[in-house]
């Protein structure tokens, strides 16, 4: 699991489905994320397998979520900014254009 | 149509701008794109806010780490035009001018060079190991970005790997008063015999300097008491929905460490993906098992007013990427007609003896370090696609069933038809089929890469705008 070290950075606030979620000013969605104890980010198109960043830097592109409405963003690529809207998606891209969302209430954010 | 600009340097890592400082000294119009939020590349990553809002962390990462806050900050004030956020997704070359197309803030334009520097740098190598898509199984440099940029460190951390880097990490992470749990370091037995006859190289130039740092790591390591398992093979990671333990063997021993986070690191290679879409021609590197884009002396590529400069055209580390960066400015000038080829040769001159010095130590490093032979031939049931979900055995089957090379395993499997366009699996595509067909990687050949190099919506590509 991750922590935070002291950081005198400005402290933000996200809505990660519904729930609000501190990050601070700069970070990326994935650091927050992480940062706030989650695991699993997305789930695989074909087996459903739970995903979470790989390479932080925007090569693997395991960290897609809906950011703001938008499917398939790579989250640490991404800067986190105050009111954002962040969701995991399975697959790819819904057809209407927004991520399919987990249908288990309780994923694995803890 | 605007003014063409003498060089569009993409990347502001040390390559992109040591290369944008000289082309701006001798007044040439120049534009560096980075698709990060500030510069610094994957080194210096963050470094202009940590030195501001962190500075014991910033402290405590050193010297060479602040090295990269002097050099951004002499990149910022150099008079060169500089975009931050700015993803490059497709180069078009042109007769007179390149064409760079960039997406900024959800929007595409289009800009002009005479010359286009690519300083994209490296990405680390795959490490395909069983349970690597887990969550908690990630890189070394994820680790490292998580620390630098978020100030955020792991509680229940092993890092595994061989390589500098691996080492680097360990103490940095002990610097940041983030102790890892244990450094299992895979460097195989044979390669530390094969490196030995290298390593009179190794103490000419800079080399001194670089192995007295990682002596120096290693003790620190020693002195902290952080467990160091070595000759580590086998290693699989285990967990239902995220990683939970490690097991691995370390000296043929059958071992288990319960750990969250895993740091996996088996170097780092040149990311092809910008040079391959623009039809550079590529080379093979049999030691460091990776392809690089081929180049002249002076950064050119195979492809007119195309240069590469920095990890992205082969592996030298931050200070020989910012001398390449400098030696290809020297070029670029000479394109812009700034330099006549005399004074080109003069510029370089100093730069490519710096270049040499920290150049030294490479060929030693490189045979340490060449990764093991697990890292390019999995076992079968290995995920090798993390996008499409396809392991080693089903890339093997491919070639049985008649698959020549990573393209045809793309249309049987759909490998590298994913997100990712085949950055994670291409390097271990490759290696499978020429193992499979017994024939050389170079011969195998790798992705054909297309653009766009990320995804970029309809909506944005219909609103593209010119210049
Ligand atoms: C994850 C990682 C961590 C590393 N950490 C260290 C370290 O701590 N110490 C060390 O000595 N070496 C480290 N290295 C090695 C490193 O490659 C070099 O030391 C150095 O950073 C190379 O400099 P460069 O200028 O060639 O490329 P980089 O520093 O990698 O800079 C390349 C830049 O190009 C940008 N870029 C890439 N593609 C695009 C695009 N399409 N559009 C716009 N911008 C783009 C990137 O955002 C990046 O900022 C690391 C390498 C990696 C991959
Ligand atoms: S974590 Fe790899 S692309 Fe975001």
């Amino acid at each position: 699991m991750f922590r935070r070290l002291e950081d005198p950075r400005a402290e933000i606030e996200f809505d990660f489905e519904g729930r609000p979620v501190t990050a601070r000013e700069g970070e990326s969605v994935a650091a927050a994320l992480l940062a706030a104890g989650l695991r699993g980010f997305r789930a695989t198109a074909i087996s459903g397998a739970s995903r979470a960043p790989w390479c932080m830097m925007g090569v693997c592109f395991d960290c897609l979520m809906e950011i703001d409405g938008v499917a398939s963003r790579q989250a640490c690529m991404v800067t986190v900014t105050r009111g954002m809207h962040v969701r995991r998606q399975r697959g790819a891209k819904a057809l209407d254009g927004a991520a399919a969302p987990f249908d288990d209430e309780e994923g694995d954010f803890a | 149509m605007s003014a063409v600009f003498d060089a569009v340097i993409i990347g502001a890592g040390p390559a992109g701008m040591a290369a944008a400082i000289t082309l701006a000294d001798h007044d040439a119009r120049v534009l560096v794109l980075d698709e990060q939020a500030g510069p610094g590349g994957q080194i210096y990553r963050g470094v202009e806010e940590m030195s501001l809002t962190m500075p014991e962390l910033f402290a405590a990462l050193g010297p060479d780490y602040a090295h990269g806050d002097e050099l951004a900050a002499r990149f910022r004030n150099c008079g060169a035009e500089y975009r931050a956020r700015a993803m490059v997704w497709q180069v078009i070359p042109g007769e007179e001018a390149h064409e760079v197309w960039v997406s900024q803030g959800g929007r595409s334009s289009r800009v002009l060079a005479r010359s286009v520097l690519v300083a994209t740098g490296a990405m680390e190598r795959p490490v395909p190991v069983p349970g690597w898509t887990l969550p908690g199984a990630m890189t070394a440099g994820a680790i490292q970005v998580l620390l630098k940029s978020a100030g955020v460190v792991a509680e229940d951390l092993v890092i595994a790997g061989a390589g500098p880097l691996v080492y680097l990490l360990a103490a940095q992470c002990l610097a940041a008063g983030a102790r890892p749990m244990a450094v299992l370091d895979t460097t195989p037995r044979g390669n530390l015999t094969a490196a030995l006859p290298l390593l009179p190289g190794a103490l000419r130039g800079k080399g001194p300097g670089y192995l007295a740092k990682g002596i120096g790591l290693k003790l620190a390591l020693r002195r902290e008491g952080v467990p160091v398992f070595s000759f580590v093979t086998d290693i699989a990671l285990k967990g239902t929905s995220e990683v939970t333990d490690i097991a691995f063997k370390s000296r043929g021993r059958p071992l288990w460490l319960s750990a969250g986070v895993v740091a996996l690191h088996e170097g780092v290679i040149p990311a092809q993906q910008m040079t391959r879409a623009l039809g550079c021609a590529h080379e093979w590197d049999d030691v460091q098992r990776c392809f690089r884009p081929r180049t002249d002396g002076f950064g050119n590529s195979s492809v007119e007013g195309v240069l590469v400069a920095g990890d992205g055209g082969g592996i030298g580390g931050a200070r020989a990427a910012e001398h390449e960066g400098r030696i290809a400015a020297a070029e670029m000038l000479r394109r812009a007609g700034k330099l006549d080829d005399a004074a080109r040769d003069r510029l370089a001159a100093p730069e490519r003896r710096g270049l040499a010095q920290h150049l030294a130590i490479r060929p030693f490093l490189d045979r340490l370090y060449a990764p093991p032979a697990w890292v390019r031939a999995p076992a079968d049931e290995v995920m090798i696609c993390r996008c499409e979900e396809v392991t080693a055995g089903a890339i093997r089957a491919a070639a049985s069933a008649g698959a020549q090379g990573p393209n045809q395993a793309k249309s049987f499997l759909r490998t590298g038809m994913g997100a990712c366009q085949g950055r994670m699996c291409g390097p271990v595509v490759s290696e499978i089929m020429a193992a499979a067909h017994g024939i050389s990687v170079e011969q195998a050949g790798y992705y054909r890469i297309r653009p766009p190099l990320k995804p970029i919506t309809v909506g944005e590509l219909a609103e593209a705008e010119l210049d």
